[in-house]
């Protein structure tokens, strides 16, 4: 099978977020981006789907901040092909546009399935790849935690609340947005990244000029007030690990003497 | 734009989900503001039982063949050719699997702008303003769609309701006889030798644990303390414990008198899984880590220092 991975770059959550001036975004001149880890999963699902049965995966980027690094090291990682989409997207992009430029540029494509990151940290207005099935007018499914080949098709397995699966077979094109893959996503050495670089090989192409409102407004970012605090504990781990002893053992958690 | 507020039911072998009762519970409040009514939509194959007892004005109740277990593309063309014909102001989802699968779907097909990952949603004047958790629970944002919408709710965000006596409308909807997905088979979650919901004292390990060689510190802390390890999701997606192990949306939910949060950041689909432990206690380097907004006590201190520490205090004690 044909398989194609769109890669979003996202926020490092890790970092401090600083918003905008207008307190509508976060600042995205100056914060580090990274992968969408839903979207790692991804590739590496499809990858161990290629692996298994043959076929290629193409992963697709957005021309979104350091998106070359993400492509690169998909590359490197066993992709057959990257292509990314370049226009102005500095601004950050809506799930319904990106779900409407990777609609358009698919349009053009050979390919049997979609994996995508079942969410992203930033998708208020609803997960790419949800959209992106709707527009193509293909089945979906999200929340997956696997993808294998059956009766020419594929079987999904679709995870709920709880642990309860449901294991659905897909007979036409479809996208899938894949929760977690059936193994952590592969580790790749930077030296493969940059030999993948040096190599070039990334297909570089007009982002498509689609029209897609979201129909919503952002009105206030911020951090959340919380109605509560932890009380921090103070001191060094021995002292730390003291205070907890105190804390647990006021409860009746610990027996014992003290 | 008709006045009504809609919502969409989750129902599993005739049982109606908790988070379809706290939709309600939102809808009829929004209903008392709009002059409309709350209407719950049921999509099923011979599950119309399920329909009694809901807190909702009028029931639409969609039966067909496909829809006998959830297939996405079945519920997500239903849905749309409700919302085509009947246009209610607003339509409530749960932000659970069959949630995420209907909610962006339907705001593609029926071109009704979704606020996914929602925590609060009101009326102003013709305009939904609801609050959306974002960037990993690490951000609010307060989003306006004027006219319209869809709203993706996070479980636990509205009080239930329940105890009505609707009136049930059949409804017939297009598109469900050329599915190309078929439903196959459950899976009922693996049963293991630990029951994590029935322990009382859990130390949960998360993203910073860093890897399996690593998972015994926790687990001789749990040892010392008569207590189990459990886990947030990528330690389970790691494989560095089993997936019985797993606190949160798509694990357990678990209410523990005890739960020893390391290296958990908190994204809001662990929080929803632990978040009413009697006591909370987080170990974690990051300290804007929404984790420490629902723990009781925290520290910044590294977990490879605190856990040992703590061990080796609470085995002296239980001598």
């Amino acid at each position: 099978m044909d398989i194609v991975v769109p890669m979003q770059q996202t926020v490092d959550l890790v970092e401090e977020l600083e918003l905008n001036d207008a307190g509508t975004d976060v600042e995205r001149e100056y914060l580090k981006f990274v992968a969408n880890e839903w979207d790692e999963q991804a590739l590496e699902e499809a990858l161990l789907f290629k692996e298994a049965t043959g076929g290629t995966v193409t992963v697709v980027g957005i021309d979104e901040t350091d998106v070359d690094g993400t492509l690169y090291s998909a590359l490197a990682k066993g992709a057959d092909r990257a292509v990314k989409l370049s226009g102005d997207f500095e601004e950050g992009v809506s799930s319904h546009r990106r779900a409407a430029i990777l609609a358009a540029w698919l349009g053009d494509q050979s390919y049997d399935l979609v994996l995508v990151g079942v969410q992203s940290p930033e998708d208020l207005d609803g997960q790419t790849g949800v959209i992106l099935a709707n527009l193509l007018d293909v089945a979906h499914v999200s929340v997956a935690i696997g993808v294998e080949p059956h009766d020419g098709g594929v079987k999904v397995s679709q995870e709920f609340g709880g642990g309860v699966v449901h294991e659905l077979a897909l007979s036409g094109r479809a996208v899938v947005g894949i929760q977690a893959a059936r193994q952590a996503p592969r580790y790749v050495s930077i030296s493969r990244v940059r030999a993948a670089m040096q190599e070039g090989g990334l297909n570089e192409t007009a982002a498509p000029d689609v029209d897609a409102e979201t129909g919503t407004t952002v009105r206030r970012l911020y951090a959340p007030e919380s109605t509560s605090h932890a009380e921090m504990l103070e001191g060094d781990a021995d002292a730390v690990a003291a205070r907890i002893m105190e804390i647990v053992r006021e409860r009746g958690l610990v027996k014992g003497g003290s | 734009m008709g006045n009504d507020i809609f919502v969409l039911v989750e129902h599993t072998a005739g049982a109606v989900d908790d988070s379809t009762h706290e939709l309600l519970g939102k809808a009829a409040e929004l209903a008392g503001e709009s002059g409309g009514r709350t209407v719950a939509c049921l999509l099923h194959a011979g599950a119309a039982d399920a329909t009694s007892g809901l807190a909702a004005d009028a029931v639409l109740s969609v039966e067909h063949p496909a829809l006998e277990h959830f297939l996405p593309e079945a519920y997500v063309k239903a849905m749309a050719s409700l919302l085509a014909e009947h246009e209610p102001r607003l339509t409530l989802v749960a932000n659970t699997t069959v949630g995420m699968d209907v909610a962006a779907g339907l705001s593609a097909r029926a071109a009704v702008p979704l606020v996914a990952y929602c925590t609060a949603v009101a009326f102003e004047g013709d305009a939904v303003v609801a609050t959306s958790q974002v960037f990993g629970g690490k951000l609010n944002a307060e989003v306006v769609v004027d006219g319209a919408a869809i709203c993706s709710v996070v479980a636990g965000s509205f009080a239930p309701a329940s105890g009505g006596s609707p009136e049930v409308t059949e409804a017939s909807v297009s598109g469900l006889d050329d599915l190309t997905t078929t439903f196959l088979r459950r899976v009922e979650p693996e049963v293991s030798d630990v029951d994590i919901t029935a322990e009382e004292i859990l130390i949960s390990v998360g993203r910073g644990i860093g890897g399996e060689e690593n998972i015994e510190l926790a687990q001789e802390l749990a040892d010392a303390l008569g207590g189990v390890v459990s886990a947030s999701r990528p330690v389970t997606d790691g494989g560095w414990l089993p997936k019985t192990r797993q606190v949160g949306k798509s694990g357990r939910k678990v209410k523990p008198k005890l739960y020893i949060a390391c290296g958990i950041s908190g994204a809001p689909e662990h929080l929803e899984g632990m978040g009413d432990a009697e006591l909370i206690i987080a170990i974690n380097t990051d300290e804007n880590a929404p984790i420490f907004d629902v723990a009781h006590f925290g520290t910044t201190e590294d977990l490879f220092d605190v856990l040992p520490a703590l061990t080796e205090q609470v085995e002296s004690a239980v001598g």
